[in-house]
């Protein structure tokens, strides 16, 4: 059955699908087995855009390139964000804290994949191709995204305004999740101008780090033209302490053997 | 858009020959502007007026040496500004530069790919030409690149939003998505008729979609991270962000994927609102003015006003700082954007609807909703001039409001020798007493002092 809807199919797109199939089964693949987040999030981009070559391969253009504008563009965009500010280094860790847990999560996922294989096994029962998209007659002749728009807006119109509103709610709690009280008042430029320049407070800014061709941390006290050392360029934060020589002898550059 | 395969190869690489000509012609084009602005010669050595000087700065680019830091991320640190450099040229493949020309006798419209939904692939590939942005600057495993990318990252999502919002009007309007179509649905004018006297305006999208014309290229400017939105690459606060760690061939990748997206960016704003390539004045002056290979003097004279518009704004404009450039993205254009879009549907409704009572209603409404946006946006509170001036706290060290500017130094002796020097001075001392009180000695702002 499905063999004669596979011989069916054009050479173009039979070649198509033989690169794209690989690589969007490999991105879901490597989403799995990927040990950085960012890694992850660039397989699962991966799928969603082989997804996208399918459909518009499938004579469904405009849900393509949505789909690679809000899926790919937005929404794995803003994943991406949130995932970079976990920093670079940061991998999933291995340790399981449920005793057991990998023998039940492959366990469980076999059944899924058994029910979803049999489950699309019925689907694709008694399916033929079609002679091409569904179209209706819209401004510039028949047009497909005509025909998604009148669907979309007539037969499914309640669940799409469900989704929006579900979607709305979502960002409502987010941001109210997400948005912290400002503590008292807020200083307007007087009052900050008063502070600063009231009696015991310095009113320039403190004078920076010492840097030096040997160091330039911020550890590094800056040094008065006397040669004391500065006292307001000491981090409060930074306890004093006494450097060995190693740690006070300049650091080799990277690549480079000196002498 | 049957086209041979032979004649499909000829325009993929006239459109990557005029893109890469373009980009070179504008980085030159954008130094010697900008240098007009600042009243120096610019780049003038090389070749006629120097334009051959960014040829130069290409090769020389070419042959720095390629660094990778340690930290990077090697496979993606390669891919991304491959990512960057893919995503601009492909966008490119769908506009119209021109209208049915004859090639080797082929007949075939100037332009690459057009197919239904043809707009929608310039918005995905600008989106996916950022994941190059995002992932050089994550990969590079540098504090500024990480920040660039954050940025980036945050940016586009934003200005997506009003950029998409300004196209769907254009949707709107012509109730196409097809650039070549588009174009074509520009080409007719809109009767106006004043009392007997007929005026026919221009069919161009700028006209009736004023406010998505402002929006489409304000947005457009971010989307293209382009002074005074370029703070992805913010030189005076993440060294080069985003590309901090990339040098030669890569760092020109990106280069090139900036301006070529600044090419594209404009083709697509001429495309939708300035009536792509149709001729700039009535068809009646002109009869063969869009005919042939003539459109593509409009086409490309168009998208070089717009490229002036980009280095007008990089010569005048300073960054804005990013708390203001998001505000401006979200508070300002999106709203907007919605509102106008609201207005714009229900305008369209009102002139179709048949009953006059109807039309009345939403054309009313629209004009109500307008005036109502007007009136009420949101303005700053307007600055209140003290009643009484301020004298300060104790010791308060500001200058005296009626300071006598002291005499120049090398007037000082005539002034000495007239005596009205003494009386200026004097008028100073009087006003500066504060001064003298010495209110801050060095000591106390110690560490250990501040928190006493």
């Amino acid at each position: 059955m499905i063999v004669d809807l596979a011989q069916s199919v054009g050479t173009g797109e039979t070649v198509a699908f033989w690169i794209l199939a690989p690589l969007a089964l490999g991105g879901a693949i490597g989403l799995v087995l990927a040990r950085s987040a960012i890694h992850a999030a660039l397989m699962l981009a991966l799928t969603m855009m082989c997804l996208a070559v399918f459909y518009i391969m499938q004579s469904a253009p405009f849900l393509g390139f949505v789909q690679i504008m809000v899926y790919t563009g937005a929404i794995m965009m803003l994943f991406l964000f949130v995932l970079m500010l976990f920093g670079r280094d940061s991998k999933d860790s291995m340790f399981e804290t449920l005793r057991g847990q990998r023998f039940f999560a492959i366990c469980l996922g076999i059944g899924l994949a058994a029910l979803l294989a049999s489950g699309l096994a019925h689907a694709v029962t008694g399916l033929t191709i079609a002679a091409g998209p569904p179209t209706v007659e819209g401004a510039g002749g028949e047009s497909n995204v005509a025909a998604i728009a009148e669907n979309l807006f007539t037969t499914y119109i309640f669940p799409f305004e469900v989704m929006s509103g579900v979607l709305t709610v979502a960002a409502v709690g987010a941001l109210m999740f997400a948005h912290v009280a400002r503590k008292g008042e807020a200083r307007n430029q007087r009052q900050a101008s008063r502070e600063r320049f009231a009696p015991g407070n310095y009113p320039g800014p403190l004078p920076g780090p010492g840097v030096f061709a040997t160091s330039d941390s911020t550890a590094t006290p800056a040094l008065l033209p006397d040669g004391t050392v500065e006292q307001q360029s000491l981090s409060e934060y930074v306890p004093p302490r006494q450097l060995t020589a190693a740690e006070a002898a300049p650091k080799k550059t990277e690549g480079r053997d000196e002498r | 858009m049957n086209d041979p395969v032979w004649l499909m190869l000829i325009k993929g690489v006239a459109v990557f020959v005029v893109l890469v000509l373009l980009v070179l012609f504008t980085i030159w084009y954008e130094r010697r502007v900008v240098a007009v602005m600042q009243v120096r010669p610019g780049p003038n050595r090389n070749g006629p007026f120097g334009l051959l000087q960014s040829l130069a700065d290409g090769l020389k680019l070419a042959f720095k040496e390629d660094l990778m830091p340690r930290t990077a991320d090697k496979v993606l640190f390669i891919a991304a500004p491959l990512i960057a450099v893919t995503c601009a040229f492909t966008a490119f493949a769908v506009i119209p530069m021109g209208p049915e020309v004859s090639v080797f006798g082929q007949e075939t419209a100037l332009q690459l790919a057009d197919f239904e939904v043809s707009v929608l692939v310039i918005l995905a590939c600008s989106a996916l030409g950022v994941y190059g942005i995002v992932l050089a600057g994550w990969s590079s495993g540098s504090a500024y690149s990480l920040l660039g990318a954050l940025r980036a990252a945050a940016q586009v999502i934003s200005y997506e939003i009003a950029l998409g919002l300004a196209v769907l009007a254009v949707f709107f309007q012509s109730q196409l998505m097809s650039t070549g179509a588009i174009v074509e649905a520009q080409a007719e004018g809109v009767p106006l008729q004043f009392g007997g006297f007929e005026l026919t305006l221009p069919g161009w999208y700028f006209l009736i979609l004023a406010p998505s014309f402002v929006i489409f290229v304000i947005a457009m400017i971010g989307e293209t991270n382009r002074a005074p939105f370029d703070l992805p690459e913010a030189e005076s606060e993440l060294v080069a962000g985003f590309g901090t760690e990339y040098s030669s061939l890569k760092y020109a990748s990106f280069f090139l994927a900036e301006y070529v997206n600044m090419v594209t960016m404009s083709a697509l704003c001429v495309t939708l609102f300035l009536g792509g390539w149709a001729a700039p004045f009535p068809n009646s002056w002109w009869p063969g003015a869009n005919e042939g290979w003539m459109p593509l003097v409009w086409f490309f004279g168009k998208v070089l006003a717009f490229l002036f518009l980009y280095v007008w704004l990089r010569g005048t404009l300073p960054r804005l700082r990013y708390d203001q450039f998001m505000r401006l993205g979200w508070k300002v254009l999106v709203p907007l954007s919605l509102v106008w879009i609201m207005v714009l549907a229900a305008i369209n409704l009102g002139v179709v609807a048949e009953e006059t009572s109807v039309r009345i209603a939403f054309i009313g409404g629209a004009l109500i909703a307008i005036v109502a946006l007007i009136f009420f946006w949101p303005s700053r509170k307007p600055y209140e001039p003290p009643t009484e001036p301020d004298t300060g706290l104790g010791g308060f060290p500001v200058p005296p409001l009626d300071l006598v500017v002291p005499p120049s130094p090398r007037g000082l002796t005539e002034i000495d020798h007239g005596g009205n020097g003494t009386a200026a001075v004097g008028a100073a001392d009087d006003g500066t007493g504060g001064r003298e009180r010495e209110p801050f000695s060095g000591n106390q702002a110690s560490p250990r002092g501040k928190e006493e």
